[in-house]
């Protein structure tokens, strides 16, 4: 039996889950999740009425910009918000198990074992005090009970499996002598290590070489395949979660926008937001000098409240009712839900693009591209 | 050690000229040569895209252009005059028509100072017209960027979003009306939605100042979109030279290949691309003999680690500095 | 608006000490053998001591020893020690190493003794003090400055304004030093405090100024001899008061202001 066999793992505390073998269902099943945070000038809305299910063994990716609230929507999955000044409501399914109604001290002991997250910037999430080799062994004895032999060798393993040379030198190192890809497989190592059924990816390649980012998403889908673990890949980039998840959901201003199977998702885009993000982003296929469509405007203001869709101020096919009512999540055809009341290629939206680029409409124009007015 | 050679350089009459330029740094056993011995030219009007990832020397190249890196050696030849030779005032006056643009937008800003003051700082430190001039001035330049100086003027860096101070840097920099703008990854701290504005903003004041451009990024696409020439750096060398559509429809250099398909590609449908690069960047204090990038590079042979290679040309202005490149299409891709 | 509250007080105490002798009151060293250990009136507002001199008197007269070398001495360690710092912190090179090393020899030297030795040696009136102070000081004046001036000097707007044509001097004066005047305004207040401790501490033994000259020290020293605890405890407890009112609100200035500035460069 391989070191990194799961059925090698005794849990030595905490409740006991069903294995994963007699599950039925789906593994993540997040139901109309709201985290607020207080702040100096008000609450700040971060998610606002999240719901999507995570199959056992899938991909989902969650699509993003800064102030879309998604990392703070892992975070609220995994209960890893602060104690004070915060407000969650809705509920979290894990393999049927309610973990916001859970006491933090039986909470703790799921994380690492039944559902890991790993970060953005290894740098800051490695403790830099703390040799590698220290930090991966840390939960293995922790939470398996294993003694430091074993843990040792497990360990070893685990860096071998994340594509580690020289595993031995590399747990006598400390954090700050590996360089960032390494790091990030080290954090995927230590979250990988316990074998959790979900994996929580908050934007792990962001800031890594482009050569890097690629060998590390295919780590992941590799570990994915293996273990059969659900793998939920929050990114600002759509390029990251094309080809590598069976499912994307993009998040703006705290909420779902547009949720579909991948593919569904490029070739029928049905949200404005998702359709101008895709066209502001310089493509490797296009000629060079290609004008951008760009997106006028900026990412919303979380604190701030406001009537309606909160992307119709930069919205090409915006209309009045967009700005004055909020558009709810509508089915437009299997698995691919959207929030919209003048979607991308259908007749309203056709015609509410067409009135707005007639009457000057910045977005529409910028969208069209046709020549820009100044603002 | 022998450099990338100059085949690249078209001729006398460039803008800016820069020859065997070597910049090092850090003493003793960790001496790193962030830039060894490369060279390039940039004709007026052209935007000259910088690409590698990080260790790659880019950034430092960017900066030893205007000598805020001074290079250990080589020469930097701007606008005809020779930028390593100058010192003091004369060296500080050739500076003003070099600007930079910086990846973080609100770190190239001081955050104690106002914005309309921080835009018309260089001004103020030439003395260049009266205080009402270079704040007419000022305010002109940024609404040349797309902000409102009533509403932004008097505010502080802290107040805005990083769309917003790139703009305000990039005003900043066009106040002293330089010839050559080095942009050193502009939009990669930016907002994916933010980027393609700033972009346009760069093209649009690009063609309205006659800027010529030096664009550094890691991002190939995003390199692709905006300059006319593209120069791969790997570890402080130059890989490969050649105009952008060329770049991508038939790489030469085997890193310029690497990159390319490691690129996510947003359209699913654009099929199975070839496995990642294996491997991690050699050490930069001890990098790898013969050519740099034989030790992850799938064509290496025996003469890769005993012979550096340098640029030669294979293509019309394309250039590369390997000893077995990558052979063209035999006809003409289609995009 | 704790700051200005502290701001205030601190202003308060410090324009007190300064018109002292324009106020209505006896001197400090006047003595009034038929108001001995009188409590708190009208006549004499916090009292008399056992030697029948105005408490009031003697607490505002003292404090201005305390105030002087508190601030005097912090003040002269900035200039001198902070600008060696920026320049330092900027430049680097052998004259930062040489005077990091330089600063590291004079911090080794543990403030109160070497205090005590020098003044020894050289005697102490008010100035030897404010400068054998300053002394003391600068070293860390100088290290906390370095160290902001090595951060900010890092960062793209100092790189900008060098690209820009900017002399050094002027980098100094319009980059570096709004940015680092608010770590050292802060650690400085913080430094005033720890002066007018030292200096209390030191009065008390009996080795700063020489008595009669009023010194909050020495004030509660002789509040504690002779009995005067029992008999008369408003001696020692009025300076004391006073000197623990002052440093409270120079340390939640001092605080006050780290926390503004630095809390806006985190945010960011």
């Amino acid at each position: 039996m391989s070191p990194l066999d799961p059925r090698r793992f005794r849990r030595a505390h905490g409740p006991e889950f069903p294995p994963s073998e007699s599950l039925e269902g789906p593994l993540l099943e997040v139901t109309d999740l709201h985290t607020r945070f207080r702040s100096g000038a008000g609450w700040v809305r971060a998610v606002e009425g999240v719901t999507f299910t995570v199959g056992r063994g899938r991909a989902l990716g969650i699509v993003g910009e800064s102030g879309s609230g998604k990392t703070v929507l892992t975070r609220s999955i995994m209960g890893l918000l602060p104690t004070t000044g915060v407000e969650r409501s809705g509920t979290v399914c894990l393999s049927g198990h309610d973990l916001t109604a859970m006491a933090p001290s039986v909470l703790r002991h799921l994380w690492g074992t039944e559902m890991a997250i790993i970060f953005q910037d290894p740098g800051t999430a490695l403790n830099p005090v703390v040799r590698v080799g220290r930090q991966v062994t840390e939960s293995l004895r922790k939470r398996l009970g294993l003694d430091r032999s074993e843990a040792h060798q497990t360990a070893l393993a685990l860096l071998t499996s994340v594509g580690i040379a020289a595993p031995e030198e590399r747990m006598r190192s400390y954090p700050h002598e590996l360089s960032g890809g390494m790091r990030q497989r080290v954090m995927i190592a230590i979250a990988l290590a316990c074998g959790p059924r979900l994996l929580l990816a908050d934007e792990p390649t962001t800031g890594l070489d482009v050569t890097v980012q690629a060998q590390i998403l295919d780590l992941l889908a590799a570990a994915q395949l293996q273990r059969s673990m659900a793998l939920v890949l929050v990114t600002h980039d759509l390029g990251v979660v094309a080809d590598r998840t069976d499912e994307i959901a993009v998040m703006y201003a705290g909420r779902i926008v547009e949720q579909a199977a991948t593919a569904d998702l490029f070739a029928h885009t049905r949200m404005p937001y998702t359709e101008a993000l895709m066209r502001s982003i310089p493509q490797l296929a296009d000629p060079s000098h290609t004008r951008l469509r760009a997106i006028p405007g900026r990412p919303p203001d979380l604190s701030t409240v406001e009537p309606g869709c909160r992307f119709a101020p930069r919205c090409p096919y915006v209309q009045d009712r967009c700005r004055a009512q909020v558009p709810p999540l509508r089915t437009a055809g299997p698995g691919h839900r959207f929030a919209c009341w003048y979607p991308v290629s259908s007749p309203e939206g056709e015609e509410a693009l067409a009135r707005n680029v007639a009457a000057g409409v910045p977005a529409a124009v910028a969208f069209t591209g046709a020549p820009e007015r100044r603002p | 050690m022998t450099g990338s050679g100059t085949a690249a350089l078209r001729g006398e009459d460039a803008l800016l000229r820069v020859e065997h330029l070597v910049v090092e740094f850090g003493r003793g056993p960790h001496r790193v040569r962030a830039v060894s011995d490369v060279s390039f030219d940039v004709m007026a009007g052209e935007t000259l895209g910088l690409v590698g990832e990080s260790g790659c020397g880019k950034s430092t190249t960017g900066r030893a252009l205007s000598q805020v890196v001074p290079p250990d050696s080589g020469s930097v030849r701007f606008d005809g005059v020779e930028l390593t030779e100058l010192s003091g005032r004369a060296l500080r006056q050739a500076r003003t028509k070099v600007q930079m643009v910086f990846q973080d937008p609100i770190s190239s800003l001081n955050p104690r100072r106002r914005i309309l003051e921080a835009v018309a700082e260089p001004l103020a430190m030439w003395r260049v017209g009266s205080k009402a001039e270079r704040r007419q001035r000022a305010e002109q330049m940024l609404e040349a960027v797309g902000l409102d100086p009533g509403v932004v003027g008097r505010r502080r860096p802290t107040e805005f979003s990083g769309g917003q101070c790139q703009r305000i840097s990039i005003a900043r920099a066009l106040m002293l009306e330089p010839k050559l703008l080095v942009c050193d990854e502009p939009v990669s701290s930016l907002d994916v939605s933010v980027q393609a504005q700033i972009l346009n903003l760069l093209d649009d004041l690009k063609r309205s100042h006659g800027l010529t451009m030096v664009f550094i990024a890691h991002d190939l696409a995003v390199v692709k979109n905006v300059s006319d020439r593209v120069a791969v750096m790997y570890l402080g060398k130059l890989c490969e030279v050649s105009s952008p559509d060329d770049l991508y429809r038939s790489p030469a250099h085997p890193y310029s290949e690497a990159l390319l398909a490691s690129i996510p590609q947003v359209d699913p449908a654009s099929g199975h691309r070839s496995p990642a690069l294996s491997g991690e960047l050699p050490s930069p204090t001890d990098p790898p003999s013969g050519c740099r990038f034989r030790t992850r590079c799938p064509r290496a042979e025996e003469r890769c680690a005993v012979e550096e290679p340098e640029l030669r040309p294979v293509g019309v202005q394309h250039y590369v500095a390997c000893h077995f490149p990558l052979a063209r299409p035999a006809a003409p891709a289609e995009t | 608006m704790v700051f200005w509250v502290c701001a205030a007080w601190v202003g308060a105490m410090v324009l007190l000490a300064v018109v002292a002798s324009a106020l209505p009151l006896k001197g400090p060293n006047f003595q009034d053998y038929s108001s001995v250990n009188v409590g708190p009136s009208l006549h004499h507002l916090l009292g008399t001591d056992d030697l029948g001199r105005d408490l009031l008197s003697r607490v505002l007269y003292g404090s201005r020893v305390s105030l002087v070398i508190g601030f005097a001495s912090i003040a002269l360690g900035l200039v001198v020690g902070g600008t060696m710092g920026l320049v330092a912190g900027y430049r680097g090179g052998v004259a930062d190493s040489v005077l990091n090393a330089g600063s590291f020899v004079l911090l080794a030297f543990p403030p109160l003794l070497a205090i005590m030795v020098v003044e020894a040696f050289w005697g102490r009136n008010l100035w030897k003090l404010t400068l054998i102070f300053a002394v003391v000081a600068a070293p860390q004046l100088f290290r906390v400055i370095r160290a902001t001036t090595l951060a900010c000097a890092q960062r793209d707007y100092v790189v900008a304004a060098r690209s820009m044509g900017a002399t050094t001097r002027r980098i100094l004066l319009r980059e570096l030093l709004p940015n680092v005047a608010p770590a050292a305004a802060s650690f400085a207040l913080i430094g005033v405090a720890v002066a007018i401790v030292i200096e209390g501490s030191l009065a008390f033994l009996g080795l700063s100024i020489s008595l009669p000259t009023a010194s909050l020290g020495n004030i509660v020293n002789s509040g504690v001899q002779n009995g005067n605890l029992q008999a008369n405890p408003f001696i020692a407890l009025w300076p004391s008061l006073y000197i623990f009112l002052l440093l409270t609100a120079l340390n939640l200035m001092g605080d006050r202001l780290r926390s503004r500035y630095d809390v806006r460069e985190v945010n960011v």
